[in-house]
């Protein structure tokens, strides 16, 4: 049976177990053993699930259908953009970033006034978030002890005011344990991690609970849903409302970065970058498996207490304990509790340290009262400030809740946070990728922004609180109509959040664009655009260092981190900084431009960048370096970059050219040596009919008296030499015209049965006079190629002569001529029962002046081109020429003509 | 007695036109028509002068010439190359092998006569 005290006894217990989780994971981190994984880092970015998901989606769904959704479409868009957020993790890992405030105030030459207005509009715009955490917990405690058996008396305290003072000091322990104010937190990371999987089981386990046991599973309670009329319009997609999904996917993409929260999880507490990759993935199913549920539950709700006006935003509750599932209830409310707790811890943390860092010590570092203390360990003033801090912001929210809390329904109000962290937008986006902007154009980017969202969007609220008139909201200030808060410029049409988006940008990014583009940078600022948008060229420090001059002391340095960070770790700190530097004792230290930037770097971490910017330059002597000179050094540096860069291309291409070159060269005097080898050749192939010639003219001429015989005989040799020799020069040409590529070509419809039909009449008579035996087989009806009749002749008649002049004559030889086809091809074989070729001369008879076997007798026949020039033929048909044969196996002649594709 | 000549070419029509003129020239002609051969034939022949092809199948002008010279026996023997490849370095090269003579192709017959006859010292 449940009670009171046993619901007390149970959160207390979980919280417990939430500090073991914290506490582990902080011991690890002090061993250098993070527990902090890719899984640890996803689930702790669930953080941005907050009370508002589990109670306030099924309230949304149950007015506004699906469009719940777009709050979880946004994260998952922006997560894409990992190079953007790698980038800004990198960013803040080189400037040891501790908030969002430190981000954007760094980047604009460290400037306390930046990042004191950023702190004003995240607190501004955190507190009614807050609230809304407040009352989600108060509101989950109402409906648990609203059942009779339940009724526990709180003390006589506002339940709601005991939830945040619970909370307060449950952060506090958490988030203010360490006395070391560095900017990380592993413990609370792991806790969260933890707690985001509380929540997703708390919230699976009451959509199955309602799905499968209230209904017969989704389609039985869609199907029941669709019979109401009024519900079925909320499983439809609504085009009329595309505006606003658009604002509400846009406004949750920037709200996974700039919530304070979702800054410190995801940028400030990143251990690893390569984490973002599973992130990337992991998150958005968690956003999945967490929405699943929200329609069931909402349909299911509003089915089962159809007419009893119950609150939608407790359905997870109330239809459990309907159902009397009790445990189920009390899981839920620790799966609520878990939401509300992890966002309030991580919320609170982030802006405490923001109020700390960037209001609360920039005063006392103004005031008379903090150098008379300088001798004292300032580590415990920072915690303290932090925890004041975490009381105040609380204690603001609880003071929002009770004033305007019951004005909107939980979704409102999450929404205007959303709004006013979205300011923050165009000054950290500009900052990281143009370094043109300017401090005073993120002032009055911000500044403008800030106004608009105050005017339209967090005062109309107020209005409608009853706190103020709501006259402006009306009417207009002043009773000016195209002032009215919520149609400004007679912009009717839009919802509240999409009109104030609208403006508010378009505000922020002129101001923060106009002013930047009139506004020349100081040297700090210039110093830092470069580090920000550069940031992956400057991986080294020497940049860094280099842009600070000046003399400093060592003891006034080390007191300073001493101070700050504490005696212990101020020197854990320096002999780690000494042992890089390849010193045994810091002592020793030179205090030089590099010490003041680790030193600076140190407490940056500890109180935010401008104030240790702030800090340092008090205990040294700093030369002002205009920015003219730091211009100077930053353009060296990118100049010399640039040049090496630049070298470095030209050599890798000179490398390349060199190489290229050097193959071309190669190729030229191979071609060279072909050439000549070629010229050689065909030049004794010239000179060798011509030494015959010449030697029996000459001896023709010399003695007429020579017998009639041996002249007729002379005579027949001159002409066959003469003859041979004219078929040299015409195959030489012909060769240089189909290498030139200046052969012509006459393509038509060819059948090529009829081409070696003809051919093979054509040679009859010399098959005949060498008794040489010639028959074929060729298949009829082929399918015309696309070829040169004449050349493809050509080819025929080149292999007809080869194979009869290479087999035995006097009735020995054969010569078979085969035609055939396949889908692809046609396909002529030439086969003989010659002498057969090696495989070696299968190769070679197909290059120049080379013939097969000794041809001794039939010499005068051949030139050593014909199958070359053959070869040529076939290829530019787009066919293939070879020959398979064995020595004494006679050898098969085969050659290919495509024939034309079906699209031909 | 008749000086004896040796004729060894691949070109039957080559071989025709020497073994006619050098027969009218009064000589005693032998013909073989790839490498192997004329080895062979110089050892059974024994000419005085060898006509020799460089470009034939089996064995080359040039290794018939490297082997003929590494026998001394055969030291008194005269090699004239003939070659229808014109290119100096296989001129110089015939020569350093240790041919006598080198005459291109196509040559005079007049000319190729009168060497002959120089080298076997009938001029």
């Amino acid at each position: 049976m449940l009670s009171g005290w046993f619901i007390v006894l149970l959160s207390a217990t979980y919280i417990g177990v939430l500090f073991a989780v914290a506490r582990f994971g902080d011991a690890r981190a002090d061993a250098g053993r993070s527990i902090i994984s890719a899984n640890v880092y996803a689930l702790s970015l669930a953080v941005y699930c907050t009370s508002w998901t589990f109670f306030g989606s099924v309230g949304r769904a149950t007015s506004g259908g699906l469009s719940f959704l777009t709050i979880y479409l946004g994260p998952t868009l922006m997560l894409l953009c990992v190079g953007v957020i790698v980038k800004m993790i990198r960013i803040a890992k080189a400037q040891r970033i501790t908030s969002i405030a430190d981000f954007i105030a760094s980047r604009y030459g460290k400037s306390q006034l930046l990042a004191g207005l950023v702190t004003v509009i995240a607190v501004i715009g955190i507190v009614p978030y807050i609230a809304l955490q407040l009352k989600a917990v108060a509101a989950s405690l109402d409906v648990l002890f609203d059942q009779p058996g339940h009724a526990i008396h709180l003390w006589g305290i506002d339940s709601t005011l005991l939830v945040a003072a619970v909370l307060a000091l449950f952060t506090i322990l958490f988030g203010t344990r360490h006395l070391d104010a560095t900017e990380r937190h592993e413990g609370m990371v792991a806790a969260v991690a933890f707690e985001s999987v509380v929540k997703l089981v708390a919230f699976i386990a009451v959509g199955v609970f309602v799905t499968y046991g209230m209904f017969d599973g989704f389609s039985d309670l869609f199907r029941r849903a669709a019979a109401h009329p009024e519900l079925a319009g909320l499983l439809e997609l609504d085009a009329s409302r595309a505006g606003t999904w658009a604002a509400m996917i846009l406004l949750s993409a920037l709200a996974i970065v700039f919530l304070p929260r979702q800054f410190q999880v995801m940028v400030v507490e990143n251990v690893d970058e390569s984490h973002l990759k599973r992130a990337v993935w992991l998150f958005p199913l968690y956003l999945l498996l967490i929405n699943i549920f929200v329609l069931p539950v909402a349909l299911g709700g509003l089915m089962h207490f159809s007419g009893q006006g119950a609150n939608p935003d407790t359905f997870v509750l109330t239809l459990p304990l309907s159902q009397g599932a009790e445990s189920l209830a009390l899981f839920v409310f620790i799966g609520g509790l878990s939401a509300a707790t992890g966002m309030v811890i991580v919320e609170t943390i982030a802006l405490s340290t923001m109020i700390c860092n960037d209001l609360v010590m920039p005063a006392l570092l103004r005031s008379t009262w903090l150098k008379m203390e300088k001798r004292g360990d300032l580590s415990g003033l920072l915690i303290g400030i932090r925890r004041v801090a975490i009381v105040l912001i609380l204690l603001l929210g609880y003071v929002y809740f009770k004033a305007a809390g019951e004005a909107y329904a939980l979704v409102g109000i999450g929404l205007i946070s959303f709004a006013a962290v979205a300011q923050f937008a165009p000054a950290l986006f500009g900052g990281m990728y143009w370094k043109q902007a300017t401090r005073a154009g993120a002032l009055a980017g911000l500044l403008a922004g800030f106004s608009v969202w105050l005017y339209t969007l967090l005062l109309p609220s107020f209005a409608r609180s009853g706190w103020i008139g709501n006259g402006f909201v009306e009417h207009g200030l002043f009773g000016i109509e195209w002032l009215r808060a919520q149609a400004l410029f007679g912009l009717t049409g839009l919802d509240e959040i999409s009109h104030c988006l609208w403006w508010s940008m378009l505000a922020n990014i002129g101001a923060y664009v106009v002013v930047s583009l009139s506004t020349v940078p100081d040297a700090l600022e210039a110093g830092q655009a470069e580090r920000f948008v550069d940031v992956f060229r400057h991986a080294q420090r020497a940049p860094d260092a280099r842009l600070w001059r000046g003399n400093a002391s060592l003891k006034e340095l080390v007191d300073l981190l001493e101070r700050f960070l504490g005696p212990a770790r101020a020197r854990q700190q320096l002999a780690a900084y000494a042992r890089s530097r390849g010193q045994r004792d810091w002592h020793g230290l030179p205090p030089d431009a590099e010490f003041v930037h680790f030193a600076e770097g140190e407490l940056a971490g500890a109180i935010g960048s401008a104030s240790a910017r702030a800090m340092v330059s008090s205990v040294t002597r700093e030369e002002d370096l205009g920015l003219e000179e730091v211009l100077d050094i930053l353009d060296e540096a990118t100049q010399v970059r640039a040049y090496s860069r630049e070298l470095e291309a030209k050599q890798q291409a000179l490398e390349v050219a060199t190489g290229e070159l050097r193959e071309a060269n190669e190729r030229l005097r191979e071609l060279d040596r072909m050439k000549d080898d070629f010229i050689s050749t065909v030049t004794h192939e010239l000179r060798t009919p011509l030494t015959s010639i010449r030697a029996l003219s000459e001896m023709l001429h010399e003695d007429p008296k020579l017998e009639l015989e041996e002249r007729r005989r002379f005579l027949g040799i001159i002409v066959s030499e003469t003859e041979r020799l004219t078929r040299l020069i015409n195959q030489i040409l012909d060769m240089a015209k189909l290498e030139s590529g200046r052969a012509e070509w006459t393509t038509a419809d060819v059948d090529v049965s009829e081409v070696v039909r003809e051919s093979m009449n054509a040679l009859e008579q010399l098959f005949h006079e060498k008794g040489v035996h010639l028959d074929s087989d060729l298949a009829d009806r082929l399918p015309p190629v696309q070829a040169d009749r004449d050349r493809l002749t050509q080819v025929v008649v080149n292999l007809l002569s080869n194979a009869v002049k290479f087999v035995p004559g006097g009735g020995k030889g054969r010569v078979r001529v085969g035609v055939s086809a396949d889908e692809k091809a046609v396909r002529v074989t030439v086969a003989d029962n010659g002498p057969g070729l090696t495989a070696e001369e299968c190769g070679v008879i197909f290059e120049k002046f080379r013939q097969g076997g000794n041809t001794m007798t039939d010499k005068p026949q051949g030139t050593g081109l014909g199958l070359p020039i053959s070869r040529q033929i076939v290829e530019y048909f787009g066919g293939k020429l070879w020959v398979e044969s064995a020595p004494g196996a006679g050898a098969t002649f085969i050659f290919t003509v495509p024939l034309p594709g079906p699209e031909a | 007695m008749s000086k004896k000549i040796l004729i060894v070419d691949d070109e039957p029509n080559i071989v025709i036109s020497l073994e006619f003129l050098m027969k009218k020239e009064g000589f005693e002609v032998a013909v073989a028509t790839d490498g192997d051969e004329a080895l062979a034939k110089v050892a059974e022949f024994n000419p005085d002068l060898l006509l020799l092809d460089v470009m034939m199948p089996k064995k080359s002008g040039f290794e018939v010439c490297e082997a003929l010279r590494a026998d001394p026996d055969r030291a008194g023997l005269l090699i004239v190359m003939l070659t229808a490849k014109g290119r100096d370095t296989e001129v110089a090269k015939g020569l350093a092998i240790g041919a006598d003579a080198y005459v291109t192709k196509p040559f005079s017959t007049k000319e190729l006569v009168v060497k002959v006859k120089d080298m076997l010292g009938l001029a």
